[in-house]
């Protein structure tokens, strides 16, 4: 298929993608077979087209927050993998110093407001994060992304309203990834678009491809260039799939092999890896080359993540309150 | 020998037995009914009861807890199951604006009959917002009532008293790391009347005060003191509202020593409301000052090492029994 994205937008996609994907499936063995990571751990896994074609409609000032499966966006903005790798084991190298976990990575100065465990919360913060740049009078965008499953709080239907009604510039980006845990789209509502949604408030929306970066970058391109121009949020609705199941501990009975199977087909790398081809954007040599720079990073993280020692004793009670003197109650 | 059966099957027995007897019961929740339960508490429900009675949510607590909330004022007697405590912050205003507050408001009229049920508490590594322990809080609110059962035999009979007999609001919180925990549970039936605590162990030298999982940390630590021939009486308190501090004044008048393990944030805490009602009722009995172990004044982070070091422990509990006995130099 012929393009009108570079080579370089290309090899950028790739690599973002097959960062994102060697990290979790690295992650996962370390939680599986060695238990150096535990707690929640929600793989991306499927999901990365959508990172990598949000970045490349975005700069650097502009700020993503999502929830819990926030590993993919956070590698993707730029919280560097050697953290993110620390951070899964609890080290005081993690990103966020080994207290967040897998739920909640943070990358403040890359502009990644994490990292969110409570179902559809970071959807209010995000519009607020919008706020705050409308307030000061920049051009820049916050990226609010939730899954399906969010789309049916009540907050969501709140900040909708609101950010339409104060032109925010936001762009909530829903992952419908057809699950929220067992619970598939069709369970949830009367409206399985989850972009319809945002009729309901003049809400300009539109459903997107998310297993391919081209799609989700043209539409992130528009979305973002319509909240710069103070003309308010859009809500896109990122059709993709998870290949894991909800999280480490879920076994998936749910959905059938071959539906799974199908997705698979559709896996957004291999996708981009065939445009790359077609395009003669690189050849195979070139493939490897990258795909072994991947795996060096990966496996630096895991020897970074084992040397860093895990947070000193007294940190229990740091970072909880900014004031250094906070007189905490110790028995 | 006796039947053993895991603490979500206890719970699971209690629902079941009282949606067997009463129509107007049904249970409601995310991932209650066709994954089976989030935990497993509720398997097979869907299989037995049907969807109209086991029905799945979206995610949406704080529409299902009104929808619960309603439907307990007209007639029905709902369980609504919380994947765990930490999210039915969303569904605060309904428990405490409405439920709580609705035979109040009513003059008497209108009750609420509804039970409010999920894990509380630290499950490990799960992180700041996956870890909070909810008693004292739900404790704090008039109108409610509050149990937290430390094992499967507590927690059946709690629960099924609480779904037939409570015409209250209940609060009933269990624990993810409990879930399997085996214990005793005879095949016939039986209740447990809320506001009872429940002397878990007799001893002479001490008396230990604790509910939940923590009484795990309590029991560990009475055997590691009877080693050294010291003689806790522990109490699992099992309804931390109303609470039952006559048992622990009446231990205390024999022990005239007091220390209470919780796994609540230390300020206005289940331990706080212990120590003002023994040290009003029995000072003179008190041989030293109440003392308690909390989870720390902090949310929990994800680190293994401060997991550990900011919950109560067996170590940590012994050192403090022997403070108060005035045994460590
Ligand atoms: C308020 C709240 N309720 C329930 C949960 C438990 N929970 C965690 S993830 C999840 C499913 C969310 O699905 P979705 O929004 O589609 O996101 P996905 O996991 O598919 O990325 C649930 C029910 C939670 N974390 N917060
Ligand atoms: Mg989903």
């Amino acid at each position: 298929m012929p393009t009108i994205f570079s080579k370089e937008t290309y090899l950028y996609w790739y690599e973002l993608m097959q960062l994102i994907r060697q990290f979790e499936m690295m992650a996962e063995e370390k939680y599986k077979m060695e238990g150096k990571i535990r707690g929640f751990f929600h793989a991306y896994v499927g999901q990365e087209a959508i990172a990598a074609g949000c970045m490349t409609a975005t700069k650097p000032e502009d700020l993503f927050i999502t929830a819990y499966r926030d590993h993919g966006l956070a590698i993707a903005k730029g919280v560097s993998v050697n953290s993110c790798m620390a951070e899964l084991y609890g080290k005081a190298t993690g990103n966020a110093k080994g207290k967040g976990g897998s739920m909640h990575f943070f990358g403040k100065s890359v502009n990644f407001y994490g990292g969110h465990g409570i179902v559809g919360a970071q959807i209010g913060t995000g519009a607020g994060l919008a706020f705050a740049e409308q307030y000061r009078g920049t051009d820049n965008v916050v990226l609010c992304f939730f899954g399906d499953g969010a789309a049916r709080q009540g907050i969501m239907h709140e900040i909708f309203n609101l950010a339409m009604l104060w032109k925010l510039p936001v762009i909530f980006i829903c992952e419908n990834n057809n699950y929220a845990m067992g619970t598939s789209v069709e369970r949830t509502s009367n409206v399985i678009d989850i972009y319809k949604l945002a009729d309901a408030y003049e809400m300009p929306a539109d459903a997107v491809d998310g297993m391919t970066a081209e799609e989700v970058h043209e539409s992130v391109t528009r979305a973002v260039k319509r909240a710069r121009e103070k003309g308010g949020p859009t809500l896109l609705e990122m059709k993709t799939y998870r290949y894991k199941g909800h999280s480490i501990s879920d076994p998936g009975k749910y959905r059938s092999k071959d539906e799974l199977e199908e997705y698979k087909g559709r896996d957004p790398i291999q996708r981009l890896l065939k445009n790359i081809y077609d395009n003669k954007f690189a050849t195979e040599e070139q493939i490897k080359n990258i795909d072994a720079r991947v795996e060096q990073a990966v496996a630096e993280s895991v020897k970074f993540a084992e040397e860093s020692p895990f947070p000193d004793d007294d940190e229990v009670l740091k970072d909880v309150y900014v004031d250094p003197h906070y007189p905490f109650i110790v028995d | 020998m006796a039947r053993q059966i895991a603490y979500r099957e206890a719970l699971r027995e209690a629902m079941v037995e009282e949606m067997r007897r009463d129509e107007r019961v049904f249970l409601m929740g995310e991932e209650v009914a066709e994954y089976n339960g989030a935990y497993k508490v509720s398997q097979g429900m869907l299989a037995e009861f049907g969807p109209r009675r086991v029905i799945d949510t979206p995610i949406s607590e704080l529409g299902f807890t009104g929808i619960g909330v309603g439907a307990a004022q007209n007639g029905l007697r709902p369980i609504i199951e919380f994947m765990t405590w930490n999210f039915a912050n969303l569904a605060l205003d309904q428990i405490l604006n409405t439920a709580s507050k609705m035979l109040a408001m009513s003059g008497g009229q209108i009750s609420c009959p509804i039970v409010f049920r999920g894990p509380s508490g630290s499950a490990g590594q799960l992180g700041a917002q996956h870890s909070t322990a909810y008693e004292n809080i739900y404790a704090n609110i008039p109108g409610l009532k509050v149990v937290s059962p430390s094992n499967g035999y507590d927690a059946k009979g709690l629960l099924k008293q609480s779904i037939r007999y409570e015409e209250d609001p209940v609060i009933f919180m269990e624990s993810e790391v409990s879930y399997g925990d085996k214990s005793e549970v005879p095949e016939e039936e039986y209740y447990i009347e809320l506001g009872k605590a429940d002397i878990k162990k007799q001893g002479s030298d001490v008396t230990i005060v604790s509910f939940n999982k923590m009484m795990k940390v309590a029991m560990a630590a009475a055997s590691e003191l009877e080693k050294e021939d010291i003689s806790a009486e522990v109490i699992d308190l099992r309804t931390v509202r109303p609470l039952d501090w006559m048992t622990i004044l009446e231990s205390v008048k024999k022990t005239n020593r007091l220390v209470i393990v919780e796994e609540q944030w230390p300020f206005g805490c289940v331990s706080s409301e212990i120590t003002y009602q023994i040290q009003k009722e029995g000072f003179d009995y008190l041989d030293a000052p109440i003392r308690r172990i909390t989870a720390a004044d902090a949310p929990l982070h994800y680190a293994p090492n401060l997991v550990a070091l900011a919950l109560p422990d067996v170590p940590r509990t012994v050192k403090l029994v022997k403070d108060v006995m005035y045994l460590n130099k």
